[in-house]
């Protein structure tokens, strides 16, 4: 019917390559992180060692993980308080679990048993939240400001908040661990960066996600599960941080429900938003959640090098988040 | 204005209007206004008199809502003068106007449901000892106030607790509180029943009679004869009529509306298009006494497989709810026996009619249908995805060639498909959406406004294109305010007024005229 | 016709708004509490645990009170814990001049952060989630630099610690006075003032409200204000009352007051709410604490303080879902 528009349509390739070089070009955060990286090669001494490295990939991996769910969180229109808690859950009842008796008589049953259980736990824990919120319609940061208050409670109760020290190298492997030289928790981050990124690029739930949150009510009449949908993000970010609360656990060697995780949806929330997720919902950039985790932590980490009081990359990173929505609306209102 | 004193006094002495030689309050002339290039009013013009009830009638996209944002502040207008009691005036928002004395009672009420009579009458000018608010000073003054209108209420309670009606009349007392000597009326009995409808148009009368002028906008032609003085009619951006009411008749106005000669109408003129003839007498769907969503009370119709069927009927009359519940929407809500090939269904979600060979293209293209951020690919396939994947996971390769080939065939004009939808004209945006059903091989489609806020062009592509569907074995259920669009396209027209399917229009019978004497009646 | 026989006809006619009849349920349930703790455990109304009590959930009241303010206009303020630890360590700085000097120094402090939330929130039209979440990582840094990374210890020269510690004609601790004036404050500004009016007008309908020409931004810029003030002086009582400027009390705390506030009755969509009520919530929630610590008393059963965080959950958990419930019935029938 209309050839000439086709035509003119196949003038214009968009290639892969093309596609990526403008989202380069466009992609302030990936800007920020060059710049980010440049000063610290200019100005903090040893920061081009390996070591450097290392620190900042073992510290950002858990921020990072739990980034990625919020990530989806927000896309769907959403917001998660209760990650923080939630990884204490799971980093509580893991060692539970690993140094029962049970587990004394059968090792690995014990330790995969552990680990399956503790993020079982977190994951029903966010579906959950999904539930009060897809279902009960309660707003999303009152029903996750439910099991922020009580996930932690549980594990203190669980635990009666003792600290649960334990020397198990197989669980501490995925904190301490490594292969090939890099450590297991940034190899885990990027397997499940890269994986949650495909899903959501490739599944019915990724595009069912972004249209949710995009446009709730077209989504519905288009046929899309929305309830279903909310539920299973919700699922996937109780998930997300029941990972990062065993990481946590195994870095330390220690499960203490009194700290693991404090203060995470604050971490996970600017991460998220640095790296470019709509507060309007219908965008979740995966590996730009990751991203924002790395800026934020590098930001810290700049400070501390250079001998500037830690608590200033607070203030810091309270300054990036505004700056970086207050963009985001510029750029949107354009 | 916001002075307490002045409105604090009761307006004791009602003077009659003087008929005989009232003053013209506020004349509207030449005004001109544009939306990205595109005219909205073209050389409108609007004279009220003090006293008067001024009825602005015209379809949809006519232009009323615009002139009435044009006069209270909501638009700035790109050209033409507002003389408001002799002054040349232009305000800034609807708030200015207002104060000025010019207020906007709008369709839906926009006043605070949690709050009480008092505080939605008094807001913003509170009467003050103190500095702490005077509340008994308050109560007594929204009583007052109320009191004019014969209207006794509990000034306490949350305006939220009281009906539409109600709030309606409180958010016309307001306005006379700010001692208004215009007032807006946007579709005010909407949502009404008729008891109400008597309460406000009292309240009407007594407005008039001290003095006030009313520009009132109805879809409802009946309820002007009763309190109507003059009639403005309004087509395509401009007022091409006006006249007291006593000069004009149902059929003058609704053919002044569309345009066309009224004794033409009364001939019963015909103009009608042969159908292709595709549809067949065998019964797909049938609807029995379908009740549900707000104005929706009593409709019945048959189906029948392959036809173009036409839903028409003023605004308000209960088209959209017919589709919605027939979709499964507002379901809690719907009573009534739907029959699909001979078996009763009933659909609680969209999911459910999907389903059954279902697909709907809801009249709100942005509320109900796009997903702004998504691009025109990710729009085109949602629908369709569940049965593109495997394991969960799109088959790209199809989506692509299925996008690509929709594109081709509907002649979407959009450089790629990966560009965002919410960067499309309106006409390739809904040419998506109904390539979002198309492409799910739907049996039933309905259709809401297919072509409205499209331009010429695409919106003769539309039709065709909805035409050549039916062609091929679709079946077709079309809502549309355009009788024109019915009658070229439609095989067969049902009439809905007021909730109720009244008549049903077919082969010679179906005219542009009798659609609207239909309506008249 | 007869107007008056019209109205008394309407369906769905309800004298109460759902807020009152919730601050009736919550005041009941507080009735209900009192009477069996007085008489299970005899020391409950004695004049002492009444006292230490209020004096103790006094900091937690007045940002609640707070909270509801914004919580009235739709909003929310996540910073108010972080204020408060921010305000104790600076007035722990100033405690040698004495309270005169460092009661108006802590209010000072919250107001100052609660007008750059408001500029945030009003000028850069930020949403005020995200606007202050990232006050509440820049008053804690904040906090946190100025300390030093570690409490402050206050002077014990001046009168400083006599607001904490001391009582009004040796019977009302002082906290519990100037908790008792917030209050009549708040109350009057809700109900006596046009400010408060305009509050609930904004929260029930921010574009009417417009319309109706109230100053939304200066009024949303005093409710802001007003919530750091009642943060900063709640700084002053932690900082007086446990005799050090605390930077990393706080924690969670305004989650906590969020949950008073949603227990209380108020709609966190805003435009109804009562002052009355949210005192309410957060004296039956802070009562649950005091309850276990009588029930450990006694003996019978030992349950750890980490069970308050736990039932405090469950009953945000039941609130919420009477409220979604109620709402959702509501919604279906209009």
């Amino acid at each position: 019917m209309n050839t000439s528009i086709l035509e003119e349509q196949r003038k214009v390739p968009r290639t892969l390559s093309a596609r990526a070089l403008s989202q380069v070009k466009n992609n302030g955060a990936l800007w920020a992180f060059f710049l980010l990286l440049l000063i610290n090669i200019l100005i903090t001494p040893n920061f081009l060692q390996i070591q450097t490295l290392y620190v900042n990939l073992t510290q950002v991996a858990t921020v990072a993980i739990v980034a990625i769910g919020m990530t989806l969180v927000i896309a769907s229109g959403g917001i998660d308080l209760s990650v923080g808690a939630l990884m204490a859950l799971a980093g509580t009842i893991a060692p539970m679990i690993f140094l029962s008796d049970f587990a004394a008589s059968s090792p690995a049953l014990g330790l995969f048993l552990a680990i399956v259980v503790a993020i079982s736990a977190a994951g029903l824990a966010g579906l959950f939240n999904g539930y009060l919120i897809s279902v009960y319609k309660i707003q999303p940061i009152i029903a996750t400001l439910i099991l922020f208050i009580s996930g932690r409670g549980i594990a203190q109760v669980l635990t009666n908040g003792e600290l649960q020290t334990f020397d198990n190298p197989s669980f501490e492997f995925i904190g301490t661990g490594r292969i090939f030289g890099i450590p297991v928790q940034a190899i885990i981050t990027m397997v499940l960066a890269l994986s949650i990124a495909w899903v959501l690029k490739r599944s019915i739930y990724g595009r069912f996600l972004l249209a949710v949150g995009g446009n709730e009510k077209a989504a519905e009449l288009a046929g899309v599960p929305a309830k279903k949908v909310k539920m299973i993000t919700y699922m996937v970010c109780g998930l997300l941080a029941g990972i990062a609360g065993l990481i946590t656990t195994a870095i330390n060697s220690a499960s203490d429900a009194n700290q693991t995780g404090q203060l995470m949806e604050l971490d996970a929330i600017s991460a998220a938003i640095v790296g470019g997720v709509l507060l309007t919902g219908g965008k979740a950039p995966i590996l730009g959640a990751v991203l924002g985790a790395a800026i934020i932590q590098l930001v810290g980490y700049t400070l501390l090098a250079n001998g500037v009081h830690d608590a200033v990359a607070m203030v810091a990173k309270a300054i990036i988040i505004i700056v970086a929505v207050y963009l985001q609306q510029v750029k949107g209102a354009k | 204005m916001t002075n307490v004193d002045s409105i604090d006094v009761p307006n004791a002495d009602h003077k009659p209007a003087q008929r005989n030689e009232p003053e013209v309050v506020l004349s509207m002339q030449g005004i001109h206004k544009r939306f990205a290039g595109v005219p909205a009013l073209t050389n409108a013009k609007l004279e009220l008199k003090a006293g008067e009830v001024h009825a602005i009638i015209g379809q949809n996209g006519a232009g009323k809502s615009t002139l009435i944002k044009v006069l209270n502040g909501a638009y700035k207008l790109d050209e033409g003068e507002i003389h408001f009691m002799g002054e040349a005036v232009s305000y800034a928002s609807p708030h200015h106007a207002q104060m000025a004395g010019i207020s906007t009672i709008f369709q839906e009420v926009n006043l605070i449901a949690y709050r009480s009579v008092t505080e939605n009458i008094c807001l913003g000018h509170e009467p003050k000892r103190f500095g702490m608010v005077d509340w008994r000073k308050a109560h007594a003054h929204a009583r007052e106030t109320l009191a004019r209108f014969g209207l006794e209420l509990d000034v306490e309670r949350p305006l939220g607790s009281f009906n539409i009606a109600i709030q309606q009349l409180v958010a016309i007392a307001r306005a006379v509180a700010l001692d208004a000597k215009v007032v807006i009326m946007d579709e005010p009995t909407s949502s009404l029943d008729e008891k109400e409808k008597e309460v406000l148009f009292r309240v009407i009368k007594e407005l008039q009679a001290s003095g006030v002028a009313i520009l009132y906008v109805s879809h409802h032609l009946d309820e002007l004869f009763q309190i109507c003085d003059q009639i403005t009619v309004m087509r395509d951006g401009q007022t091409v009529d006006q006249r007291p009411i006593g000069a004009m008749n149902k059929l003058d106005m609704v053919a002044a509306m569309l345009g066309r000669d009224p004794e033409e109408i009364a001939k019963g003129g015909a103009t009608n298009f042969a159908s292709t003839g595709s549809s067949s007498d065998e019964v797909l769907l049938s609807i029995e006494h379908l009740k549900g969503a707000a104005g929706l009370k009593d409709v019945s119709f048959n189906l029948h497989k392959s036809e173009i069927l036409g839903l028409a009927g003023l605004l308000g009359a209960g088209r959209s709810e017919v589709a919605r519940a027939i979709f499964g929407l507002d379901h809690d809500l719907k009573s009534g026996k739907m029959t699909l090939s001979g078996k009763e269904v009933d659909f609680n979600h969209p999911i459910r009619a999907i389903e059954a060979g279902f697909g709907f293209c809801s009249e709100d293209r942005k509320e109900d249908g796009i997903i702004p951020q998504l691009s025109v690919r990710e729009n085109l396939t949602l629908v369709l995805l569940p049965r593109i994947a495997k394991y969960g996971l799109i088959d790209e390769e199809k989506e692509r060639q299925l996008v690509e080939d929709f594109i081709h065939r509907l002649g979407i004009k959009t450089a790629s498909m990966e560009q965002p939808i919410s960067q499309l004209s309106g006409g390739n945006q809904q040419k998506v959406l109904l390539a979002r059903w198309l492409v799910t091989h739907p049996n039933i489609l309905i259709l809401d406004e297919p072509t409205r806020g499209i331009d010429v062009g695409a919106k003769g592509e539309i039709q065709a294109l909805i035409r050549r569907l039916a062609d091929d074995g679709l079946t077709v259920l079309m809502i549309s305010s355009e009788f024109e669009e019915l009658v070229e396209g439609a095989d067969r027209v049902i009439v809905l007024q007021d909730g109720h399917s009244i008549q049903e229009l077919a082969n010679e019978q179906l005219t542009e005229n009798a659609i609207m004497k239909a309506i008249a009646q | 016709m007869n107007i008056l026989s019209m109205v008394s006809n309407l369906p769905g006619m309800k004298r109460k708004a759902h807020s009152s009849r919730q601050a009736e349920g919550v005041l009941v349930a507080l009735v209900v509490i009192t009477l069996f703790a007085s008489l299970r455990y005899d020391a409950f109304l004695s004049e002492y645990n009444i006292m230490t009590f209020l004096a103790y959930n006094s900091m937690f009241i007045l940002i609640g009170l707070g909270m509801c303010f914004v919580i009235m206009t739709g909003g929310i303020d996540l910073s108010v814990g972080s204020v408060v630890a921010l305000s104790s360590v600076v007035v722990a700085k100033v405690s040698e001049y004495g309270i005169e000097v460092a009661l108006p120094v802590g209010i000072l402090v919250g107001v100052t952060t609660g007008a750059i939330n408001a500029f945030v929130i009003t000028r850069l039209k930020i949403v005020p989630f995200i606007a202050t979440l990232a006050m509440m990582l820049g008053a804690r840094g904040m906090a946190l630099v100025i300390s030093g990374n570690q409490s402050v210890d206050v002077s014990w020269e001046s009168n400083f610690t006599q607001f904490g510690l001391g009582k009004m004609f040796d019977f009302i601790p002082w906290p519990v006075v100037a908790m008792l004036v917030a209050f009549a404050f708040c109350w009057l500004l809700l109900e006596k003032f046009a400010f408060g009016r305009h509050v609930l007008a904004i929260g029930g309908n921010e574009e009417a409200s417009k319309l109706m020409g109230l100053e939304v931004n200066r009024t949303l810029f005093g409710v802001y204000v007003l919530s750091g003030a009642l943060a900063g002086l709640s700084g002053v009582m932690l900082a007086s009352g446990f005799g050090a400027g605390q930077p990393l009390e706080g924690l969670g705390w305004e989650l906590s007051a969020i949950a008073a506030v949603v227990v209380g009755g108020t709609l966190l969509t805003g435009g109804l709410g009562s002052i009355t009520s949210t005192l309410l919530g957060a004296i039956l929630l802070g009562l649950i604490f005091n309850i276990l610590n009588f029930e450990n008393g006694l003996g019978t059963i030992s349950f750890s303080a980490y069970w308050q965080s736990v039932i405090r959950g469950g009953f945000l958990l039941v609130v919420v879902i009477i409220q979604a419930k109620i709402m959702n019935r509501k919604k279906a029938h209009s």
